[in-house]
């Protein structure tokens, strides 16, 4: 498992939850996933284009989201599924924003398209170069769930230094 | 939210105006509600950098907060343009995305600060207060510290 990829949105994830829903969160058993994503209430996907590829979802209950939502500071928010989709789609923009920071530093270049909302499920990628990966977060507003699936188009800048003698 | 010790301008004592700039309704209703927390006022909006620059110069507020990834046009080209008509501008970047080069290129075009998502209010609070702190605004006699 390419970890150098995954951890970057498991640790942003992390801290953007605990740090926006002001309070402990879980992290929950990490599984590499064989099928195609299923989701599991209300998700969003962000694409990756660049020296690294793939895409993120993140997901969520819709009762989950109106808790964040009230959480991220709109308490008088009112059940709906305009309030549902902005919540996701704001949390995604945060987590996928502040993990992108983490590998930008580590000498990636790529574009991050924005977020969409993920209903029909996607075709399987190509297992041999795809790093997927599903784990979920257990937070004060409920079950939050990440699915990462990333792949390397090219090393880092930094890895792509000739060694002297080559 | 608690409130804070109120910012005020200088010149009349009159609540620090914000504009507001952030693609997501979301993060500028939350965005709002710590301006007035901080005893501040909501001067304009804007969802994209174009409208950021004719709100700009149709509110002239105090201090705007920026998001840097939006359509049409992207913050740190909106802060280019309204520093340039309007030197004296006090800007401060609002983005989850904070890797060196955006914040340099960003503080190159005339930002004054960047604040990174998800935004906690003391921290917000603290980097108004200092941006503001070099000119024309001033806190009233002090009351206690910021608190979150």
């Amino acid at each position: 498992m390419k970890m150098k990829l995954i951890q970057p949105f498991i640790s942003a994830a992390d801290c953007v939850l605990a740090t926006a829903l002001n309070g402990s969160t879980k992290i929950g058993d990490l599984s590499m996933e064989q099928t195609e994503y299923r989701r599991q209430g209300c998700a969003v996907r962000v694409l990756i284009h660049g020296e690294i590829e793939g895409r993120i979802i993140l997901d969520m209950a819709p009762e989950t989201a109106i808790l964040v939502a009230r959480s991220l500071g709109d308490e008088e928010i009112e059940a709906s599924d305009q309030a549902v989709n902005e919540t996701v789609f704001e949390l995604a923009n945060m987590i996928i924003g502040n993990a992108v920071t983490l590998l930008n530093d580590h000498g990636y270049q790529f574009k991050v398209l924005p977020p969409e909302k993920y209903v029909d499920s996607e075709p399987a990628s190509n297992k041999s170069e795809t790093e997927e990966t599903a784990i979920y977060f257990d937070t004060p507003c409920g079950r939050i769930f990440l699915d990462i699936c990333m792949r390397y188009n090219l090393c880092p800048r930094a890895e792509r230094v000739p060694a002297l003698g080559d | 939210m608690k409130p804070f010790t109120p910012l005020t301008r200088k010149e009349d004592s009159q609540p620090v105006r914000y504009l507001v700039v952030d693609d997501s309704v979301f993060a500028r209703k939350n965005l709002a509600k710590m301006i007035n927390t901080f005893g501040g006022e909501v001067a304009g909006e804007a969802g994209d950098g174009c409208t950021a620059i004719t709100e700009y110069a149709r509110t002239r507020p105090d201090i705007v907060l920026m998001d840097i990834t939006m359509p049409q046009m992207e913050g740190i080209e909106a802060v280019e343009r309204i520093v340039r008509q309007h030197p004296e501008a006090r800007i401060v970047m609002v983005s989850s995305v904070g890797y060196q080069d955006n914040i340099l290129a960003a503080l190159q075009k005339g930002a004054r600060h960047f604040v990174q998502k998800p935004v906690k209010p003391d921290v917000l609070y603290e980097i108004i207060r200092y941006v503001l702190s070099d000119e024309d605004a001033h806190m009233p006699a002090p009351v206690g510290e910021a608190r979150s």
